[in-house]
């Protein structure tokens, strides 16, 4: 099975617009999250990343026309436009386009402005981006929930081992809508304070909203040294459509399963980016999955406490994080992080230190009991 | 190593009726798509009392798996790869309906396409690879490329892969189970010509 080799990135966050700024905040443990107040839907206000129109607007304005796209194509168009200008050799022709979200431009639904009906089908999102750049060929889409990002990089990988692809862009994005506010408010999900992944006190997520993009490649770039997704599997909980497995079932199996493509050992691991959304359910059932799986010894951190949970784009830009990360050699520290409130014993990474990182392992979960796992290699 | 596929089996369900690659499952006049699910439903026995709060592309998604899987054996590990073009938008407009009143959290559950994976994950007892494509219209392409990339690296034994779109209560299925066991070649070639075939019984196998 070939290596897909993780090359430029860009993320468009409350953090910064560009992976740059977006390191630098996490290093200096800066988070996105700011306190909102929605009436309309709830009384209780609540934490979310959400990025400032004004200062996407003047961003925006030296590529696109601001009218004439949405906030979240602008998120993205801004995202990919970092990839190109720092790859200006790129040949757009031979280049697939793979975009990751959830809810594309679900905003239209309550005000579509000036953009037709048919702006709301993220085939026309797909279709937008392309035309913007110059693709040739149709983007791949993925929206399976909150592994989307992730899952993104894998369908690199393996349709790259049949030859389908050489190079492309993953390209993430999703919004805090009014719909995905309601909706995780209806569940009683969104927590009041900033988001507490692994914590004793943690009450809910904190959502968040961002793009980001990576360029991947098949081929080995001529850089000393590089990351390399070497191993990726996807299992299904088979249990509960909206609660994580008790067992962590389909965690496990994905983890189980990409180590042993990559063959490796949970002990090779150096480093774990979790899921960590800061649900009750969903981190008893990381914790117990990390513990059958030997790593609750491996340093682990979530970043949900700093972009909260930015849904089709969350698992794309922890990715984007951990291969810095294992770059530079560097743990960075689990935001909120107070006192280990699931089953399991984790080592949450509490402060940024220095370590020697040559494999990381990046897993997720989501809606419709899917799990992905992610192992990269620094060679 | 080159390894051949193919279609063991598929299924269609497009404008009131059902197909599979050797019949006529089910027919039917009936225009509102509830009464409709519900008939196809009766008509299959199903007896799975969680049906009734799913979903409509749920419910199309578990009555066309149901119509391919049964009497057959299949693999815990028989990946699903589905793709459409509406994504969820048909429960997405029910709940965005729904907010203005009380929003509805067993709508909101449905507000994602890859819902239905996992709800035929639950009832088929499938612990597999997952993927929910979204594309402007049918593509035979990624469906093959992607299905195959899973079957020749291990991924997966066999995969049930197709289209699973539903908007303004106009259903399109067309559903196929592949594995190595010799039958219709899985090529783009055949996808195509399975899925774009009039809903009349196929004359014969491609």
């Amino acid at each position: 099975m070939k290596k897909l080799y993780l090359l430029e990135d860009a993320i468009i966050s409350p953090m910064g617009f560009s992976t740059q700024e977006n390191i630098k905040a996490i290093q200096e443990e800066r988070s996105g999250l700011s306190l909102q107040h929605k009436p309309k839907i709830t009384n209780a206000a609540f934490y979310a990343a959400i990025i400032d129109e004004s200062q996407l607007n003047s961003a925006f304005a030296s590529i696109g026309e601001i009218k004439g796209y949405t906030k979240l194509e602008k998120m993205m168009l801004l995202a990919v436009q970092q990839i190109l200008a720092k790859n200006p050799g790129l040949d757009l022709t031979t280049t697939t386009l793979i975009i990751t979200t959830t809810k594309g431009n679900i905003n239209l639904l309550k005000d579509p402005g000036i953009f037709p009906e048919s702006r709301i089908k993220l085939s026309e999102l797909a279709k937008t981006i392309g035309q913007f750049f110059g693709f040739t060929q149709d983007a791949i889409i993925i929206s399976n929930a909150c592994i989307s990002g992730g899952l993104g990089l894998a369908v690199a990988k393996r349709l790259g081992n049949t030859e389908e692809i050489k190079n492309a862009i993953v390209l993430g994005g999703d919004l805090v809508s009014d719909f995905v506010v309601s909706g995780f408010n209806s569940f009683q999900a969104l927590s009041s304070k900033p988001c507490k992944p692994f914590s004793k006190d943690r009450d809910g997520i904190s959502l968040g909203e961002a793009a980001a993009a990576m360029l991947v490649s098949t081929e080995k770039p001529k850089t000393s040294e590089n990351i390399a997704l070497i191993g990726d599997a996807t299992v299904n909980d088979a249990n509960h459509i909206s609660g994580p497995s008790r067992t962590g079932e389909g965690l496990y199996q994905s983890i189980q399963k990409a180590l042993k493509e990559a063959s490796i050992s949970a002990s090779d691991i150096d480093f774990l980016s979790a899921h960590g959304t800061a649900t009750i359910y969903n981190d008893e059932m990381e914790s117990q999955a990390f513990h059958r799986s030997a790593l609750q010894d491996t340093p682990l951190h979530s970043l949900k406490a700093y972009y909260g949970h930015s849904l089709g784009a969350s698992a794309l830009i922890e990715s984007i994080v951990t291969k810095h990360a294992m770059l530079k050699n560097e743990l960075y520290g689990s935001k909120n992080f107070g006192e280990l409130g699931v089953s399991w014993p984790l080592n949450v990474v509490k402060e940024y230190r220095k370590k020697e990182i040559k494999y990381a392992l990046k897993t997720a979960s989501g809606f419709g009991g899917c799990n992905l796992a992610l192992v990269f290699k620094k060679e | 190593m080159q390894q051949d596929f193919y279609i063991k089996d598929w299924v269609k369900i497009k404008s009131g009726k059902v197909f599979n690659s050797k019949n006529e499952i089910f027919s039917s006049s009936e225009k509102d798509l509830n009464t409709f699910l519900k008939s196809m439903y009766d008509f299959l026995e199903l007896k799975y009392p969680k049906f009734h709060k799913m979903d409509n592309l749920s419910k199309l998604g578990i009555l066309g798996t149901e119509i391919l899987f049964r009497g057959k054996e299949i693999s815990a590990d028989t990946a699903l790869i589905f793709s459409n073009n509406a994504s969820s938008l048909d429960i997405d407009k029910k709940f965005h309906e729904s907010i203005s009143g009380f929003a509805s959290p067993a709508l909101f559950v449905y507000t994602l396409p890859n819902i239905v994976l996992g709800e035929i994950s639950i009832k088929f007892k499938l612990q597999s690879e997952n993927a929910f494509f979204v594309s402007e219209s049918f593509d035979a392409e990624l469906l093959k490329n992607y299905s195959e990339s899973l079957l020749t690296s291990g991924k997966a034994p066999e995969v049930l892969c197709g289209w699973l779109d539903l908007e303004n209560e106009e259903y399109d299925v067309f559903l196929c189970l592949v594995s190595q066991e010799i039958n219709i070649p899985f090529s783009e070639e055949n996808l195509k010509k399975i899925y774009f075939a009039e809903n009349e019984k196929p004359t014969g196998r491609t």
